[in-house]
């Protein structure tokens, strides 16, 4: 029985490791759930065994069924015919395997018929999801959408959509990007006017390249104040599939092609308002997004364990010159560079959903407590965990995404020939990687997105947590290593707000996430060898393969270089 | 909608033969269960599945029970993970060392303690003994018409059954009245558990585990509110012993198992062809003559 959970050290580990219990005991209510629910946890002990159980059961459908089905999947892809996608009855089959799992609705309410478990949890399903098929990720992750709604939606809305997403019913999409708009979502065109009658909302545009655009259940970024061009004249909408919304075609994609990506047209399409007018892009979209983010974080991470592994089995088989290749120094390196991307990859992921976690439990607080009830206290931590989140989201997607490519790419090159064929799932690992680092905002952008909080130290608190751990021996030293480079980091972000050049930031901004993200997952990587002794050795790969490449970031963002930017077109346009 | 049907599913915990993790027999000739995880018989996975698409389809009531050390109550709750109603175990000394024969008693007598139902199901076989003796068996004892190597039901209806049963290059519609018992072939993918029914069921007990969860209990009375607490949220698996459900000790366990192990010997197989037996009088002759005279009969 292939079970994805239970063969992988790391993530049971960490499911194991996780710090949850403060944000298990708010979402549960202090476990006072347990008194309307039989099936919501009565402590944090109960929530993490369900945890495990239920992880378990993923595991197996993953490792079982799922991956078996996957290389048809990516063969055939959905069907597409008069305007209609029929998604290939593998993936049907996939879907039904996951309903019949209970595990659609993961993170909404129990009163919605969700499971109410934490971001870090469906994130584990996730992550061994994509590892089986990445392109049914893509269908399985939507649930950040019933999770927007849950949140922003009115109850009304609410009791419509959220019980036929948690039974699988339901399917979603998010309908942003346009022919124009892309990493620009400012831009966005596609029009919402009411009727000022009835004052029922009317959507007529076009969106491009929507995920499962196919969906029942549609979630629009809308241009709702006529006479704007800017982020705050939009509005989010939810409108249902109908006649007047059409599935014009769907993309030949490189990677991903068990889901559809479709181009859709509005003509007419009746719609509701989702939330606040104006506040479609600044606030809802950017929540929808940072889930999307952690999933494809996740999806990124489940690409790159499969392509480790398949690298790991082929090399510790093919022989070559009397012995099995990874005897050879560059095999082995290669091995040991993608092993330990994927668990730093994993450290910074989890790190990054306890955020999210946290984050989610104090605003809720602060949403809902009475004035007299809400202490400086909460507000603090929901304003920590609000700026961490918003920190180790685009960090941690970046990393990921990145380290799927690379690990994807060296899976290929230990392959050798053969991987390059189709006959290994090498090259569909690194078709399947290559949009997780363009999606959901690309690592550009995700730079963009980390680098306010590089420069306002808004990790600080937790870097300080994490380096006054009771290191000893070996560990100390690497410690010691660390706290180096973060003494380097500091002058070298000093230098560049002393420098109070936009363009040079925005060139170096890059190099000063990455080794921001070097000393995080560095500690983290300390802290699980503290755990567990035999996690040492990987901490110390890590860290020092860390150590030159943080020194070359800053060499790069101190050295005050300012040839690019006079010269770039001297060299583009030779 | 009203419960239309009782189903019982009868159900057994094996070691997995497929993850061998040290060796499999003991130099007794027994089976090493140590070395073996215990797993759900996998025909048995599909009777369950087979059950709960009658629950689906009429609102049946899927019951599921099995025979053995009280620690197989968690194939149990892995029965109700998936969609079982409720749960029982039949667990005594007394019950060891059954073969066939005693099994078949034991569980016709917890058929008869458990009450009226209108279907049993079982798997064809289990994966430790592959007899596929006890469902037949079974169907004898409580004196009710069989149907094996079923693939699918076809209609339940009030007093009678339509079932599809595999043969040889197809399948033939049988009718039966019921109550009936089935066994079931691997036909059907067996649907996952579900994530909130472990959540819920996980909690689920038998009142030895419910006593050794609790060892501090005073007095009978608590035990007794502990376990009506259980039982009103469908959380109580039944627990009969020998003595619960009347059997005669005389037909349970090893004093009521004829069949004795010989010797085990480990065969590989060589042939790889069939051999075709014509359904007539002179070919079942020559068949039996061939096995007396290969010493398989006699």
């Amino acid at each position: 029985m292939e079970n994805y959970f239970l063969d992988n050290k790391d993530l049971q580990f960490t499911l194991d490791n996780l710090d949850l219990e403060e944000a298990v005991k708010l979402r549960e209510h202090n476990f006072g759930f347990s008194k309307k629910y039989d099936h919501a946890p009565v402590d944090f002990k109960d929530a993490r065994d369900s945890y495990r159980k239920v992880v378990s059961v993923i595991g197996e459908i993953c490792g079982e069924n799922i991956e078996s089905r996957s290389r048809e999947v990516d063969m055939c892809g959905p069907h597409f015919e008069n305007n209609t996608v029929t998604y290939h009855p593998l993936t049907q089959q996939n879907l039904a395997d996951l309903t019949k799992a209970g595990v659609m609705g993961v993170m909404l309410p129990y009163q919605y018929g969700g499971l109410n478990y934490p971001v870090s949890i469906y994130t584990i399903m996730t992550e061994m999801v994509s590892r089986a098929d990445a392109s049914l990720q893509n269908l399985f992750g939507l649930q950040n959408i019933a999770e927007t709604i849950a949140e922003f939606g009115t109850d009304e809305q609410k009791n419509a959509y959220l019980p036929g997403f948690a039974s699988g019913e339901f399917d979603g999409s998010m309908d942003l990007t346009e022919p124009d708009s892309g990493s620009d979502l400012q831009s966005v065109r596609l029009r919402a006017h009411q009727d000022p009658k009835t004052g029922q909302w009317y959507l007529n545009g076009m969106k491009r390249f929507i995920t499962n655009g196919c969906s029942k259940i549609h979630l629009v970024l809308a241009r709702s104040e006529e006479g704007t061009s800017d982020g705050r004249g939009l509005s989010m909408f939810i409108c249902e599939a109908c006649p007047q919304l059409v599935v014009r075609r769907i993309e030949d994609k490189m990677g991903i092609h068990g889901v559809a990506t479709c181009e859709l047209q509005y003509n007419n399409v009746p719609a509701q308002l989702c939330g606040q007018r104006r506040r479609g892009l600044t606030r809802y979209v950017m929540s929808l997004m940072n889930g999307a983010r952690i999933a494809i974080s996740a999806q990124a991470l489940g690409i790159a364990e499969a392509a480790f592994r398949l690298a790991r089995k082929y090399a510790s088989e093919r022989e070559q010159f009397k012995k099995t290749i990874d005897n050879f120094p560059p095999v082995y390196e290669m091995l040991a560079t993608m092993k330990t991307r994927v668990t730093a990859a994993r450290a910074l992921l989890y790190e990054a959903t306890r955020a999210v976690d946290l984050r989610a439990v104090y605003t809720h607080l602060c949403d809902t407590l009475p004035a007299d009830q809400l202490t400086q206290d909460i507000r603090n931590k929901q304003k920590y965990y609000n700026k961490l989140a918003a920190l180790l989201t685009p960090m941690s997607k970046a990393l990921s995404t990145e380290i799927a490519n690379s690990v994807a790419y060296d899976g290929i090159q230990i392959h050798g020939g053969t991987g390059y064929m189709k006959d290994f799932n090498a090259e569909r690992y690194a078709r399947d990687a290559r949009i997780t680092n363009i999606y959901e905002g690309t690592t550009q952008l995700q730079i963009v997105a980390a680098i306010g909080g590089v420069i306002q130290r808004d990790a600080e608190p937790r870097l300080k947590e994490l380096m006054s751990l009771n290191f000893s021996g070996k560990l100390l030293r690497l410690k010691d290593k660390v706290a180096t480079m973060l003494e380097k980091h500091l002058k070298a972000i000093a230098y560049d707000t002393e420098k109070k050049d936009s363009a040079y930031h925005d060139l170096i901004a890059r190099h000063l996430v990455e080794n921001e993200t070097f000393i995080y997952v560095g500690l983290l990587m300390l802290r699980d060898a503290l755990l567990d002794d035999s996690r040492e050795a990987i901490a110390e790969r890590y860290i020092l393969d860390a150590e030159p490449e943080f020194q070359k970031n800053y060499l790069k963002i101190t050295c005050g270089d300012l040839t690019l930017i006079d010269n770039h077109r001297d060299v583009i346009d030779y | 909608m009203t419960v239309s049907y009782t189903v019982i599913v009868f159900v057994k915990q094996v070691p997995d033969t497929q993850n061998i993790t040290g060796e499999a027999m003991t130099p007794e000739g027994t089976v090493n269960r140590g070395a073996l995880p215990a797993i759900f018989n996998p025909e048995d996975l599909n009777a369950l599945e087979l059950a709960l698409q009658l629950k689906d389809r009429y609102n049946a009531k899927v019951v599921v029970g099995t025979m053995g050390p009280p620690n197989a109550a968690e194939v149990l709750r892995n029965a109700l993970f998936r969609g079982a109603d409720e749960a029982f175990l039949l667990t005594d000394r007394a019950f060891a060392g059954a073969d066939t024969l005693a099994t078949s008693y034991a569980l016709s007598c917890a058929a008869k303690k458990y009450g009226k139902f209108d279907l049993i199901l079982c798997g064809r076989q289990a994966i430790d003994g592959d007899t596929a003796q006890v469902g037949p068996q079974l169907a004898e004892k409580l004196n009710i018409p069989q149907i094996c190597y079923i693939e699918d039901v076809i209609k339940l209806e009030k007093g009678k059954i339509t079932a599809k049963r595999a043969i040889e290059g197809g399948y033939e519609v049988l009718e039966a009245p019921t109550p009936s018992l089935l066994t079931v072939i691997d036909s059907n993918i067996p649907r996952p558990q579900n994530a909130m029914r472990i959540m819920k069921f996980k909690k689920a007990k038998t009142k030895s585990e419910l006593i050794k969860a609790n060892s501090t209990y005073t007095d009978a009375n608590e035990r007794a509110a502990e376990e009506k607490r259980l039982e009103d949220k469908d959380l109580l698996i039944y627990e009969w012993s020998a003595e619960d459900v009347g059997a005669d000790k005389e037909r349970i366990g090893f004093a009521g198992s004829p069949t004795k192990v010989k010797e085990i010997m480990s065969v590989v197989l060589t042939a790889t062809d069939t051999k075709k037996v014509e359904a007539s009088e002179k070919g079942i002759s020559s068949l039996i003559q061939e096995l007396i005279n290969d010493h398989t009969l006699g």
